[in-house]
């Protein structure tokens, strides 16, 4: 693994490794609870607790930690915090808590943070660890809203809750239903695609030798 | 035995792990290029989820009326032992199959369907042969919809996609037209 800067850590899982947007991951929360911006934004929270908290607590352990359990001893770190989310927001917030259902207990197999912990916290020093867990949770919050921003703005016709169109606005129901999940987690990553590969689709003129070599001049003019 | 019936049918269908509560869908994007692999891939979901609810139905039986707060862990430790042990039987019996199906055999254990089962069915409340059902009734909803989508993918491997589409957003699109589909047997419960 090369080496990183604590910046670099700290801003590459906000958008240009996005744990959901790029990487696929913890694809059933992002979709099952994004029907509405509160429920979105209660899950964002919630998982960006645990994969802090369990980040912080397995780079902690990490010299302890036998190489042969290590998948089973992050996941138990894991199931702990999540344990205690649920509690707290069962105390706090009882009307989202049923809201999210069991879904609040499955951040616990969200590869996303299970991820994170393999790949980064165990073998990384505690604050490197937080960084990580902080970038990589607030991707995750940031595709969060954006999914059940759409969701709900289309299907419901209002943002947390605040109605923006005006009564005669027919709701598109099928956003806030199962397929709207699919649908727009789908037109985001198409429009991801087009974003990403804008510059690369033109047509590229064919290269002679000639105009390779002439590309030593491109790149001294400043070009690339 | 009507009642059973229609808990097998509703977890199959109506309320399809996959394609209407998006539980597991790391295995639905991911092994669901081949049909005959995901057929494989559902055999193998269908068994560990008849196994965690046998298991989780023991545990809530005997071990955690103790020890609520235990559930959630309780449960993931289950699983992964479970996944462990499917995963050894398979590369013992079949090592073409462990190799089809490669990183998601392992990945069982963070598939939420399998955890999602023995959650749902504590919610429930479902006795033991009510979870048998729930859980026959899942697995064949996830080897149907793994199976659909395979099928489908197959044929776009031959079509003219544009290429700015071929990858998780055409998945995705497709697996949404899959799930609007699913959404008419809704009306089954409608009595």
């Amino acid at each position: 693994m090369r080496a990183t800067t604590a910046q670099q850590d700290l801003l590459r899982g906000i958008w240009r490794e996005n744990p959901v947007l790029v990487q696929l991951l913890g694809l059933c929360p992002a979709l099952a609870v994004t029907n509405t911006v509160a429920n979105g934004i209660a899950m964002g929270l919630a998982s960006f607790f645990v994969l802090v908290c369990s980040s912080i607590l397995v780079s902690l352990l990490r010299h302890h930690i036998p190489a042969e359990v290590r998948i089973t001893a992050y996941i138990l770190i894991i199931a702990t915090f999540v344990t205690l989310v649920d509690m707290l927001l069962a105390a706090i917030v009882p009307d989202i808590h049923t809201a999210l259902g069991a879904f609040i207990a499955l951040i616990v197999v969200n590869c996303m943070i299970l991820g994170r912990q393999e790949s980064f916290a165990a073998k990384r020093p505690v604050h490197r660890a937080a960084l990580d867990a902080i970038g990589t949770g607030t991707g995750f919050m940031i595709a969060m809203i954006l999914l059940s921003g759409v969701r709900e703005v289309l299907g419901n016709g209002t943002f947390l809750g605040f109605p923006l169109f005006g009564p005669n606005f027919e709701p598109w129901i099928v956003m806030i239903l199962p397929p709207g999940g699919f649908f727009t987690l789908g037109v985001l990553m198409l429009t991801l695609a087009w974003w990403t590969q804008r510059g690369v689709r033109r047509p590229q003129p064919r290269q002679w030798p000639h105009q390779v070599v002439s590309r030593d001049a491109a790149t001294a003019a400043g070009g690339d | 035995m009507g009642d059973l019936f229609w808990i097998l049918i509703s977890a199959m269908v109506v309320n399809n792990f996959t394609l209407a509560l998006f539980l597991g869908l790391c295995p639905f994007m991911g092994v669901s290029q081949r049909v005959a692999t995901a057929l494989r891939m559902g055999g193998a979901n269908i068994f560990v989820l008849v196994l965690t609810s046998l298991a989780a139905w023991f545990l809530n039986r005997f071990i955690l009326p103790g020890a609520p707060y235990l559930r959630l862990i309780s449960f993931i430790v289950v699983v992964a032992s479970l996944v462990q042990i499917v995963e050894m039987t398979v590369k013992k019996l079949s090592p073409k199959l462990f190799r089809e199906l490669g990183i998601f055999l392992p990945l069982m254990t963070t598939n939420c369907a399998i955890l999602g089962l023995a959650i749902f069915q504590t919610n429930r409340g479902y006795g033991l042969v009510q979870g048998l059902f729930f859980a026959v009734g899942a697995g064949l909803g996830l080897t149907l919809a793994l199976v659909l989508m395979a099928s489908i993918r197959e044929q776009t491997e031959l079509s003219a996609v544009p290429a700015l589409a071929r990858g998780m957003g055409l998945v995705l699109i497709l697996a949404g037209t899959l799930s609007l589909a699913f959404m008419g047997f809704a009306g089954l419960f409608s009595s």
